[in-house]
This record gives structure tokens, sequence and C-alpha cells, in this order.
């Protein structure tokens, strides 16, 4: 007798149906499986086999064979197994009726299912492809159910899958979750007291998405600042949050994040990162990297300076393209990479240029230390800040500071302000922002004075423009003006070289 | 620069007169450049890691040298020698450059620009022979060639284990007036300076300390110019306007913070940024590494 069922793997962010056919044939007693397989479904006949057992049914003494088609792709990982074991039990058993449905749950010896990673994009594609039923474990239930036009099961057993085919008793389907879950809330801008300029250019790179740089002695808080971010940005279009829940889902991280909620993530690796975890990798079919979980959100590298230079170099592709592309020896993957980047550094070595206390550091390290800041991410960074240590009297007084959802009503209004243009005005080309400039006159003397006097190359000079929309937009100007030019023109980061 | 270097020999007529006056003269003096090293001129030396208040007095003290027409010596160090030098070509003056590697040696190396200024309007000089890297041991050398050509030496910032104390010395020795801009007792990049005043060396307060210790100098001033002195000219604001002279007038040239400045006018950061963005591009304000702004004028 012969046998399919439907299960699912991914290819990048992407889902791929996956056939599982079962033949079961007089012979020899044993079991096979087929398709361009890794490790883990090769054992995969060690979990079933158990596993069909020990929900009470009888694996057959004949010989098996399972195929995964699309046979040349390759597959890994153990999200196959129910499929396999509900496709051997329906090859032997034609009562079980298995259209319209699909499998998606790794196998214990004592037939329980067990989570596995990716179930949101698989199931994203199974929708697609005219499944109408997804059987998955009941942990990914709720990732599940975020995928429109299917009806989710999450089963805790192999046997609660049957009883459920055979209509025997049924698993009641997952619902969507209403509304999205409040999560941890987000640190608080109003919690940071004075730094006035770099508050105004955390609202300045939210309102336009820039890159930011901070910059100060240590423990002046740049990265409470930094952390604050989130909290100015906008909620996400629900497609939105779907495409991160997706990447969340292949990472198997999605505890971290619930799976509905519309908050752009923030991410925060330590320098010590490998570049794989960085930007994507990994043996096999590479996995979302750092800057892919930080997809629509905030990517913070504290310590930009201690970032090695190679990995600094993989960051240029995914600033630029807003994606990345991993290649592998058995795969090249892209993977979304629209993130914020904001990077804080000390600067200098010491940490104490421009401090009361004093730089201590040698002309060539100050030079060599700042050296690692150009060339791929310096081109990148719209803005720059200094995060100057504060007084201990400022700590104690001072006025009430204003909050972030505050601060956030003005990004939302001037991000409202640019739907009509193209890209954010993080994204333009030089082009473009000519374009959306609509400089004054006054304005376009200041920018030809800065080109000669401070010596801005070309690329500078556009950040320069970028920044400037922005600060219009935020002051509800259609047009560029001498106020919003002087401004962008203090945050260049020219000044730290 | 595709010229050669020349070799400059003791007993000819463009020897300058004052390295006679050691008492182990250079054999001969590599020159590259289009002025020569003339008389009466002024050293200004510092400390290679010197405090942004240091630049900004080396660079205005050079420039004001070199509006008056009076030459600049330095050793195209990093810091207050760089500075120095700097500061002598935008007043449109000549310096000259005494280096302590081979001529044709560009040391630091990026120090590349600076040195093709100063060959196009002053010179770089060198004992040494072609080639020569910059040894540790040649800069105490180089240092009394700088003492000799000089008639005064201002020593503007320098620890206690400066190599501008050894030109300092060398000076004093061979009669040259030696000047100390002074500084705070707690400033280590000052600690050097002050111990120099404390052993006999004259206070730099203002060019007018300098005419009063080498007269000779006063003689030779081609354009003297109005606002002769170290001291910023503090008129002249009438150019900007109302908002932007409120902040000059309460920033020294002590480097501060945009928001210490905010919070002293009670004035929004961005409405800071902006006016301090207006300011820098007028040139009455430097933002300096680190995110600190002075005051230029």
């Amino acid at each position: 007798m012969i046998a399919c069922a439907i299960s699912g793997a991914t290819w990048g962010l992407a889902g791929v149906p996956v056939s599982v056919e079962a033949d079961v044939a007089n012979g020899l007693p044993g079991f096979t499986i087929v398709g361009l397989t890794d490790r883990a479904i090769q054992e995969a006949r060690e979990r079933v086999k158990p596993a069909i057992r020990n929900a009470g049914f009888k694996f057959p003494q004949r010989r098996v064979t399972v195929n995964l088609a699309p046979a040349e792709m390759p597959k890994e990982g153990t999200g196959f197994d129910l499929a396999i074991a509900v496709s051997v039990l329906r090859a032997e058993d034609p009562s079980l009726r298995l259209d319209g449905f699909a499998f998606i749950g790794e196998l214990a010896l004592d037939a329980s299912v067990r989570p596995v990673t990716g179930v949101l994009p698989m199931a994203r594609c199974l929708a697609a492809s005219g499944i109408r039923r997804l059987f998955v474990p009941a942990e990914n239930a709720e990732e599940a159910a975020l995928a429109e036009g299917l009806q989710i099961f999450g089963v805790g057993s192999l046997g609660a899958c049957v009883q459920h085919l055979r209509g025997d008793r049924l698993t009641t389907a997952a619902s969507r979750t209403a509304s999205p879950p409040l999560g941890e809330p987000e640190p608080d801008l109003g919690a940071v007291r004075g730094q006035g300029q770099a508050k105004r250019a955390l609202e300045i790179a939210a309102a336009g998405g820039h890159n930011l740089l901070l910059t100060g002695p240590p423990g002046s808080g740049k990265t409470m600042l930094a952390r604050a971010l989130p909290s100015l940005l906008p909620d996400l279009s629900s497609e939105a949050a779907l495409d991160v829940a997706a990447i969340y889902s292949l990472r198997g991280t999605l505890r971290e994040r619930p799976p509905m909620t519309l908050r752009p993530p923030f991410r925060a690796p330590h320098h010590s990162i490998s570049r794989a975890g960085l930007v994507g990798g990994g043996s096999g079919v590479a996995r979302p990297g750092e800057i892919s979980l930080a997809h629509r959100g905030v990517l913070f590298l504290d310590e930009l300076c201690e970032f090695s230079r190679q990995h600094l170099e993989a960051l240029r592709q995914p600033l630029e393209e807003h994606a990345v592309t991993v290649v592998r020896a058995r795969a090249a993957v892209s993977y979304p990479a629209d993130f914020m980047l904001i990077g804080a550094a000390n600067p200098c070595p010491c940490g104490h240029l421009g401090d009361t206390r004093g730089c201590s550091c040698e002309p060539r390290q100050l030079s060599a230390y700042q050296g690692r800041l150009s060339g791929p991410i310096k081109d990148r960074i719209d803005l720059v800040v200094s995060v100057p240590r504060q007084e201990y009297r400022d700590i104690f007084d001072g006025a009430d500071e204003e909050r972030s959802a505050v601060v956030r009503g003005r990004v939302e209004a001037a991000r409202e302000r640019q739907t009509a243009r193209p890209g954010g005005n993080g994204v333009l080309t030089g082009r473009e922002t000519l374009a959306v400039a609509r400089s004054t006159a006054g304005a376009r003397r200041l920018l030809a004075m800065s080109g000669e006097r401070l010596n801005l190359s070309a690329r500078a000079f556009f950040r320069v423009l970028r920044v400037a929309r922005t600060i219009a937009d935020l002051a509800g100007e259609d047009r560029v003006g001498e106020d919003a030019v002087a401004e962008a023109l203090h945050y260049r980061i020219e000044v730290t070289a | 620069m595709n010229e050669r270097p020349r070799r400059m020999r003791p007993g000819s007529g463009e020897w300058p007169e004052g390295l006679g006056h050691l008492s182990s003269p250079p054999r001969g003096l590599w020159v590259l450049g289009s002025v020569e090293p003339r008389s009466p001129a002024v050293a200004i030396v510092g400390s290679r890691r010197a405090t942004f208040g240091g630049i900004e007095i080396a660079r205005s003290i050079a420039r004001d040298l070199g509006a008056a027409g009076i030459q600049v010596i330095s050793g195209m160090a990093l810091g207050i020698d760089a500075e120095a030098h700097a500061g002598a070509l935008d007043a449109g003056g000549s310096t000259v450059a005494v280096l302590g590697c081979g001529i044709d040696v560009c040391y630091p190396s990026r120090h590349a620009d600076l040195r093709d200024r100063i060959i196009a309007c002053g010179s770089v000089i060198s004992e040494e022979e072609a080639g020569t890297p910059p040894f540790k041991s040649n800069f105490p050398k180089r240092n009394r060639i700088i003492a000799a050509l000089a008639e005064a030496v201002i020593v503007v910032e320098a620890t206690e284990r400066s190599g501008a104390l050894s030109t300092a010395r060398w000076a004093a020795d061979l009669g040259r007036e030696v000047l100390a801009v002074p500084g705070s007792i707690r400033s280590r990049q000052s600690s050097g300076t002050n111990l120099l005043i404390r052993d006999g060396a004259r206070p730099f307060l203002g060019l007018e300390d300098l005419f009063e210790a080498a007269p000779a100098l006063r003689a030779v001033v081609s354009r003297p110019a109005a606002g002769l002195g170290t001291a910023p000219a503090r008129g002249g604001l009438e150019r900007f306007s109302p908002a932007l002279r409120e902040i000059l007038a309460r920033m020294g040239t002590q480097p501060v913070h945009p928001d210490q400045v905010g919070v002293a006018l009670g004035l929004s950061p961005s409405a800071v940024a902006a006016r301090l963005g207006a300011l820098e591009l007028a040139g009455a304000v430097m933002s300096l590494p680190g995110g600190l702004v002075a005051r230029t004028v």
C-alpha cells in the first residue's frame, strides 16, 4: 500500500510543502527514508518506530520506504517525524483520511509531540498551497495560528492526532489571540536625566530611520539611551510583525518575543559574537543571524569599535540592501534584514577624550581607534552625538523629563509625512534626497558653504541633507530650511574623525 | 613635490647665522622648499598630546606671527608643532619645519598634506641624510637646530618629560629667549611649562611679552596687525544674529558640551544644535573630538 502525508520545510524565510510518501511492501522487514535527508531525518526511523508502538499502533513488519519530495531539495530537522508516522499508519489503514491535512512535529519515543522551529513560515506557505488543516506541536500552536486561512490543531501526542483523523476524538482548533500581549515594558526615555542632545538625536533617528552613533565616556548612559530607542518607534504593521515573528520562529526564539506583539524588535549582540551569529550562517542551510532578528527594529552594537573589521564589513550589504544572502555548502539563502543601526562607542581607547578627567591616549592609539570606525560603517551612519558624563547634581535634581510616548507622537507624525514619499528618509539615495528635500534658497546657501568650509564629501553632504529632511518633517515643514540644515550639520559624523 | 632637496653648507651666504652659536653645529643641512630659514624667527613647540586649548593657543600665536611676517619654526610633530605650522600658513606667513628624519621621509605620515603646504610657503630642513628613519636619538639633535634658528622659543604645552623642554634648554644655553604659556597647576599638559616659568622662563600672556623679550622682533614686524595678541578679539560679533550672539557671549574658548549651553540658556536641544551648526559654519565655533564645542573668535 502507498500513502502520502503533507509536511513542510523552510528555505530561507520561505516555507516549502513537502510530500511524505510511504510505501509498505512485502519483503524483509526494514525501514528506509530517502530524499536528500540529513542525519536528524535518518534518525527519525528510530523515533518513529517506538512512537508508533507506544501510541498503541502496530509498526508494519514489512519493507517500509519513505520518500520526502521534492527529492532534490536538501532537508533537515526533526519536523517531519509526525508526517512520517502518519503516512506509515495510513499505508496500513485506508480509513485514515489525510486530504487537506498537513503535519509538522517531532516525535518522542513515548509518542508525544515536541515543538520544532520554523512552524510559522511553514504554516504560511502550506496555507497558500491549499492546505486547510494543520497539525502542529501544542507548543507551536500559537505561532501557527498567525497564518491566515488555516485551522490549526495543536496536538500533544501521535495518538491524539490519529484519533482526530479517525473522528474518534476531535482536538479543538487553536484560535488566534485577539489582542497583542503586553510584553516586557520597554525602557522609557523619561528615565534618562538630561542628555538633551542625545535624546534629540534619538528622536530624529527614529523619525527618519537613520542610523545613529552615540559616543561618550564609559558610564555616561549610552546603553540606556539606546535601549529606549524602540519605545520611540511606532507599532509595526501586522504584516511586518508577521515577518518578524516568522524569523523568530525559524530561530526557535519566539519564547523571547511573543509572536503577536507589534512592537519593533531590539537586538543587542555582544562584540564577541561570531560572524555567523551576527549576519546568519551555520552548517547546512544557514540560519538567520542577529541582524535578521532585528528586522523592522533596532540593532544595537555596544562598543562598536570592539567589533572586528570583518564583522563590520559583513554589515555593509545588509545595510544597503535590507536583506542578507548567506551562502553555505548546501544552499544560498536570503533573509530580510531591514534594521536601524545604533552604535555606541567610547570616543577613544581610554574613554575620556573630551571628558573632565582628560584623555591619556597616545595620538597613534587614538587615530588607530578612530580609524576602525571609518570605512564600511561610517558611510552608513547619518547622525553622531556625544553623551557626556552626568554630573551628580544633575542626576538628583532636574526638570521632569519627557516620556517616550510624547516623543513617539512626534515621530509618528513625522513618519506620516514621509509615507507620501519614496522610502524612509534614512534609505534615500542622493538623487531622491535632492528631490524630496525641497530646500529653501537659504538652506541651499548654507549647504554650499558647508561643502566648502567643513570639507564635506558628496556622501557626507547627502547625509546632512537626509537628516535635515527629517528635522523638517519633525517640525511639520514642507521645505528644508536653514535651521534644519544647521542642526543636521551639528550631528554630522565627520567631527569624530 | 618633485623638487629636489638641496644642500646648504656652513660658510655659504645662505647659512643661518644662528647655527654658528652651536658648539657642535651641523655639518650641513638638506633644504626643501621655497623660503629658507631667515632671521629673526620664533619657534613654537610643545607636546604631541596637546589639549584642545593648547592647540587653539598654538595656532593663534602662529597665526599672529605669520600675519606679522615673522617666520615660525617648529618640528612638524603631532599636536602643538603641527598647529604652529598650520597657523602660520593660514595667515599667509612662512614657516620652517626642522625634521628628525631624512628630508625625503614624511614623519608622521599623516602630515603629508601639511608637509606639502610647508614646502610651498616655507621649507623643511634636516641634518640627517636622505632616507634616515625617525630614530629616537635624532630628536634631541633636531631640537638644538630649532633653538639655534629662533630668536625666541615659545613652549605652549609640555609635560615634565616632553621633548619641548629639551628645546627650551638648548635655547637657554644659546642665550635665546624662552617663553612658556602658563597653565593650571592641575593640568598635566602644562606641568612642564609651569616648571619652566618657575625656573625663570618668561610667562607668555600675549605677543607683547614676546616683543619685550626680543625687541629685534618688533623691528621686523612688516604688517602690524590690528589685534596682535592672543586674547581672542571680543568685538566683531555684530555680523551674527542676536540668537547666535547670545550663545557666543556665554561661551568661552574653554570647550563645553552643547547640553551645558542649552541648560545655561534655557534653549531646547534642537535650537542649540541648529545655532551651533550655523556658528560652526561661520567659523565662530569649533567642534572638537569627543563632542565638545569651543568658541574660536
